[in-house]
């Protein structure tokens, strides 16, 4: 590859971050927005643990904010699973020992400030700023989630009645733990966001798309 | 003859055959008896078949007699499901081990309970809750039918003896019947020979109130009776709401054996009060109080109580559906009686009366028969279904009569097996029967049933009465006795199965195992103690002999069926707590010792792990706890008392 071709390549880029943003990518913006506020309501992952005795599975719901169980008349499935996991050592899943649930709604928040951040102002920089970071943030949430998993089903107590090999619950799909079949899988909260970051690129292309044409008539 | 001599042995052999013959014949002639009384086999299977994981249709409550329990079953499948204890304690549950419900039980360890009353509210059933009567020590008693727990007993209640005729409930559930089968002086301390049983001898017949919102039974009214045998009740509904009617055996005021004294007069008597009216002689202050009761006197306040000749020696009384007639039934007689309750008013309008006894009115009967049924033999309880048919027992005839209402004709009867007492349609006594199954709850069972010995159990039988000819479709087998059941669409009930941790206010609840303790107060030991799966906490208790100890029992599961008993060894004490709830147990640690409890109810893979001692220290420290001690392999070795040199 030559000098040449390789500056040839970027040249595209020459002034591409100074771009004004078009009224459509705006919209979509502030669209994205709009669908990023309602995953402080909507659990943003689910997980189900279906044995012989719960037919109908232990739910457990993973908000921003909090963890919550399913919660009938009968049953209240997130102290049933700490009841259930205090067999195998494992510790019970307290809403205090998670700081995701303070720094989630934060940075959620964050990112809603700084993309309208962008369409107020109406810079290509801006934008690529909010969707690189959001995206690094989403990747990191994911690791740390995994992370989560990983040392729930790893820091075991060793005076536990009952000793289970270590193991890490799925992040995405459906494994067997025990006598437990466990499905984890992302709810309406993370398609909200998937949806938040897929509107953001969709402006990015947009305004991409527009720019130079404009710039050429 | 020669020819016969010469066959005699063939003639022998074929007299032989014939005879085996025919006994074979009979043999088959019984079989298919049974064949007949099993019905369509095929088809009663289908229909009562419940698969594995379905529910049943209708809630079956039967009445456990001398038992003092109430048996729940479900309908088709007749499965006994559960047992809710009333009069009698029941360690299955812990129920009468437990602080409140020894407290309610007092000094009783039985009851006699008879009929089953669901709550209604216009005449049909709230599915609220379930009162039941005590014919042994007069009581009443409440069960929740949100958690299916007993949760108060009234009485023994003033002046009524031997409470029968109760605890049938009135439209709305403002009162729940109540009457004196064993007519007594009155109040229940007053003695009086029994050669003045005509006159110095009482029935009384009342109306226990109940309160709207929390079903809390309290006194309300009673009327002083002649000493007639007070026998069953029944509520007026729709056009004939605030009466209440009660059958009533032995006329002749007789004494001594009954089976012959009480029976020679052809009618006996159905009390027919104007409840309403009682009550606005309580208002009004027309009564005097007797033994705490307000109590109503018929002659110095008329316009209360009637009688009406019924054949003789009934046992139901029963108001049809549409609340125009009352059904009363004769035993000894073979028609069951309809009086018309606008013939009734009319009469007592007129004052078309055939005589008094002591003063109350006797309406007469002529006057107020609508009509005479004739269904057989021994007519004794009716109730009804959805398409305007009545169907009554007939205990001397073994059958069901089933008959129409308006034409009063027979139309169809089905055998029993046997000796049916009451029967129970579905919501077959409210003012809108349910149709499809009727139970008919038979006295005798007579091996119909893989032999279990000499106490046989009695037999209920279900009988499918959505067409035109009823069919048996199924035997089940119950503990005594159930007088009367009660039936009812499951959908009506909403019944809870964990009692939620916000609604627990029991001041000595516990939900943090850091709250779990054992405080002493002098010789008083308080324990709040935690069960969870699988263990206790505090799971070991030292005391000193001699303690008053209070254990304070919370099960902070909030699972469905998670629930966790508490038995002390050797202390004769049970109690299961159900998710959610908190238990009361107070005893003396009399026994020194150690003694373990554990979980009797089981709850886990751990459940035999679940355990605790209490430690009894002996009274002066002297005794087998100071005299062990390690020896120095570190076994524990009894030391020989020895006396102090």
């Amino acid at each position: 590859m030559t000098a040449g071709a390789a500056s040839g390549r970027l040249r595209w880029l020459d002034g591409f971050f100074d771009r004004d943003l078009t009224p459509a990518s705006r919209i979509l913006i502030i669209a994205g927005v709009a669908l990023l506020l309602p995953v402080y309501l909507t659990p943003m992952y689910n997980m189900t643990l279906i044995s012989n005795q719960f037919p109908d599975g232990l739910e457990l719901h993973i908000y921003a904010s909090k963890i919550e169980g399913a919660k009938t008349a009968a049953r209240d499935d997130l102290r049933e699973i700490n009841t259930l996991n205090h067999y195998i050592g494992m510790r019970p899943l307290l809403e205090s020992d998670f700081s995701e649930f303070k720094w989630l709604p934060l940075a959620i928040g964050a990112f809603a400030v700084l993309a309208l951040r962008a369409a107020v102002i109406g810079k290509m920089s801006k934008l690529v700023d909010v969707v690189v970071l959001f995206v690094y943030f989403g990747l990191f949430s994911l690791w740390s989630f995994h992370d989560r998993l990983f040392q729930y089903g790893h820091n075991l107590d060793p005076t536990a009645p009952v000793k289970v090999q270590p193991f890490t619950p799925p992040l995405f799909g459906t494994q067997k733990i025990a006598n437990f079949t466990v499905t984890n899988m992302p709810d309406l909260g993370s398609y909200l966001m998937v949806a938040f970051s897929a509107l953001l690129i969709a402006a990015v292309w947009h305004s991409a798309r527009q720019a130079p044409r404009d710039a050429a008539a | 003859m020669a020819i016969i001599r010469k066959y005699r042995w063939m003639t022998a052999a074929v007299v032989l055959l014939v005879a085996a013959a025919l006994m074979g014949t009979s043999c088959r002639g019984r079989r298919k008896r049974a064949v007949i009384q099993r019905g369509d086999v095929g088809e009663a299977a289908v229909s009562t078949y419940v698969a594995p994981g379905d529910m049943d249709e209708f809630y079956l409550f039967s009445s456990g007699g001398h038992s003092g329990n109430i048996y729940v079953a479900g309908v088709p499948s007749m499965r006994h499901i559960a047992t809710i204890p009333v009069f009698t304690p029941y360690p299955g549950t812990g129920y009468g081990y437990d602080k409140e419900t020894k407290e309610m039980l007092g000094r009783y360890t039985w009851g006699d309970v008879h009929h089953p009353s669901i709550s209604q509210t216009n005449g049909d059933y709230d599915g609220r809750w379930m009162f039941v009567n005590d014919n042994a020590n007069n009581r009443v008693a409440r069960i929740d039918l949100r958690d299916f727990k007993t949760k108060q007993i009234l009485g023994p209640l003033p002046n009524v003896s031997g409470n029968h005729g109760s605890s049938f409930v009135t439209p709305n559930t403002e009162y729940i019947l109540s009457a004196s089968r064993f007519s007594a002086p009155v109040p229940r301390s007053a003695y009086a020979p029994i050669e003045q049983y005509a006159t110095a001898y009482k029935g009384i017949v009342a109306g226990v109130k109940v309160d709207p919102q929390t079903g809390r039974m309290s006194m309300g009214w009673e009327i002083v009776m002649p000493p007639f045998n007070y026998d069953l009740g029944s509520a007026g509904k729709g056009p004939s709401n605030g009466w209440a009617f009660w059958t009533s055996y032995n006329a002749e005021r007789a004494t001594g054996k009954l089976e012959v004294t009480s029976t020679q007069k052809d009618r006996d008597y159905v009390a027919a009060v104007n409840w309403k009216a009682a009550e606005k002689a309580i208002a009004d202050g027309k009564y005097k109080t007797i033994d705490g009761a307000k109590v109503i006197d018929p002659k110095a306040t008329p316009g209360v109580v009637w009688l009406m000749p019924c054949a003789k020696s009934p046992h139901g009384a029963d108001v049809t559906p549409d609340g125009k007639y009352i059904v009363c039934s004769g035993k000894l007689q073979s028609i069951t009686t309809v009086y018309s309750f606008d013939k009734i008013q009319n009469a007592i309008q007129k004052q078309d009366y055939s005589g008094d006894e002591d003063g109350i009115p006797v309406i007469r009967y002529d006057a107020i028969k609508e009509a005479e049924v004739n269904v057989g033999l021994g007519p004794l309880h009716t109730q009804y279904d959805d398409q305007g048919y009545a169907y009554t027992s007939l205990f001397v005839e073994s059958a069901v009569a089933k008959w129409k209402l308006g034409t009063w004709e027979v139309v169809d009867k089905i055998p029993v097996s046997y000796n049916i007492g009451h029967l129970c349609a579905a919501e077959g006594d409210t003012m809108h029967p349910k149709g499809k199954y009727l139970i008919a709850l038979n006295k005798l069972s007579h091996g119909r049933h893989i032999s279990v010995g000499p106490s046989q159990p009695e037999a209920s039988q279900l009988i499918g009465i959505s067409g035109e000819k009823m069919k048996l479709l199924y035997d089940a087998f119950t503990e005594p006795e159930p007088h009367y059941a009660q039936m009812i669409k499951v959908e009506t009930l909403k019944p809870i199965e964990v009692y939620p941790k916000e609604a627990n206010k029991n001041p000595n609840a516990i939900w943090d195992i850091k709250d779990a303790k054992v405080d002493r107060n002098g010789s008083n030991v308080t324990v709040k103690m935690i069960a969870v799966r699988s263990n206790f906490e505090p799971n070991r208790i030292e005391v000193n002999q001699g303690d008053h100890v209070t254990v304070h029992l919370t099960n902070i599961e909030q699972t469905t069926d998670e629930l966790h008993g508490w038995g002390l060894v050797d202390y004769d004490i049970n109690i299961v707590v159900d998710p959610g709830e908190t238990k009361t147990v107070e005893f003396v640690a009399d026994k020194p010792g150690v003694y373990a409890y554990y979980c009797t109810n089981f709850c886990s893979a751990l459940h035999q792990e679940m355990q605790g001692y209490l430690l009894v220290k002996p009274r002066g420290g002297g005794g087998p706890a100071a005299a062990v001690k390690r020896d120095t392999k570190g076994n524990l070795t009894a030391l020989r008392q020895e006396a102090p040199r």
